[in-house]
């Protein structure tokens, strides 16, 4: 069905459903919240004096003569940011089974994606007690400082997004989640996508740009 | 009166979707792309980076900005169906994309030129 034909069914002032319209306005606006937190460790993240940088195949000498080592660990990452692509297509196709009413079909995938968001923010929680453990915090260096913050605000959203698609699983399992409520599984998907295209712009940009 | 049609109006209004066939389709490109991002990596910084990785670096950035870009076209498109759905709602992303976009690049001249400035003394 065109849209012109499906918004002249919606009485509102734009003719597409507000809630629909809110979720994108929402990502439009958190598009500028993590440009400035990625310009932010872009122009920071070379000019720490002291504690570990963020190269990680190099061991760095400081000016007093500390040497740290290597820390951040790219094939756990990489294992992570996959388990995170894959979650999109998870979510879309749980949001398939939603819109045909199979209420089975939408479970398994939801779970699914619940799992790949309960193991990425897992992954982050590792990674930062990790880099805690080898010299580096948030008052480190300007480094530490950009790194956490942007990748810490991504974690906070991932797990937001966990305990949204939570709540829609547990709905969907007492039966409150019908075809015809689809939308609100739509939204809660359109927040997790956005989740999953903010790292994929993050992880080259923070793991593998030199 | 209600600003949202009744649920069953809106489900049954909804533009069509892709198939689940689609889904799994961009899921394995999407899985692809991924892959050679790192095997970029790989094989111009990492451990075992030989003659040829060197004579790459000039374009590591550029292939991996490409990569990453067309990850999140796909998803963008396919995922959250802005290719199916109402152009306003791709408006309502790509404008801030491209204010984003202008901020990091304002943020990284103004501070290279900064540095250069510094240094100069």
């Amino acid at each position: 069905m065109s849209d012109h034909a499906a918004a002249a069914h919606l009485e509102t002032s734009t003719g597409l459903d507000s809630r629909k319209l809110a979720i994108w306005t929402f990502i439009g606006s958190e598009c500028l919240f993590f440009a400035t937190l990625i310009s932010n460790y872009l122009v920071h993240k070379e000019t720490w004096l002291s504690g570990p940088g963020p190269f990680p195949h190099e061991v760095w000498k400081s000016p007093s003569g500390q040497v740290f080592e290597p820390i951040i660990e790219i094939p756990l990452v990489t294992l992570g940011t996959a388990l995170l692509l894959f979650s999109s297509l998870f979510v879309v196709l749980a949001l398939a089974n939603a819109q045909r009413g199979n209420r089975r079909g939408l479970l398994t995938w939801l779970a699914a994606t619940l799992f790949c968001g309960i193991f990425f923010v897992g992954m982050q929680v590792y990674e930062f007690t990790h880099f805690v453990h080898k010299g580096l915090t948030l008052k480190t260096n300007l480094f530490g400082a950009s790194f956490f913050v942007l990748t810490g605000f991504h974690g906070t959203h991932v797990t937001i997004g966990v305990i949204w698609l939570l709540t829609l699983w547990i709905l969907g399992l007492r039966g409150k989640l019908p075809a015809e409520k689809s939308l609100n599984l739509e939204i809660a998907a359109l927040y997790w996508h956005f989740v999953d295209v903010v790292w994929i712009v993050i992880f080259p940009v923070v793991y593998l740009i030199q | 009166m209600d600003a949202h049609a009744t649920p069953t109006t809106a489900a049954a209004d909804e533009p069509s979707h892709p198939s689940s066939g689609t889904y799994v389709k961009i899921g394995l490109v999407l899985f692809v792309l991924t892959a050679l991002e790192v095997g970029l990596y790989e094989f111009t910084y990492g451990e075992h980076a030989g003659a040829t990785g060197h004579a790459l670096q000039p374009f590591f950035v550029p292939l991996l900005l490409a990569l990453s870009a067309a990850k999140f076209a796909l998803v963008a498109m396919f995922y959250m169906h802005l290719k199916q759905d109402h152009r306003l709602f791709s408006g309502l992303l790509i404008f801030p994309l491209i204010i984003a976009t202008v901020v990091i690049l304002a943020l990284i001249v103004l501070e290279a030129y900064h540095f250069a400035f510094a240094r100069s003394g």
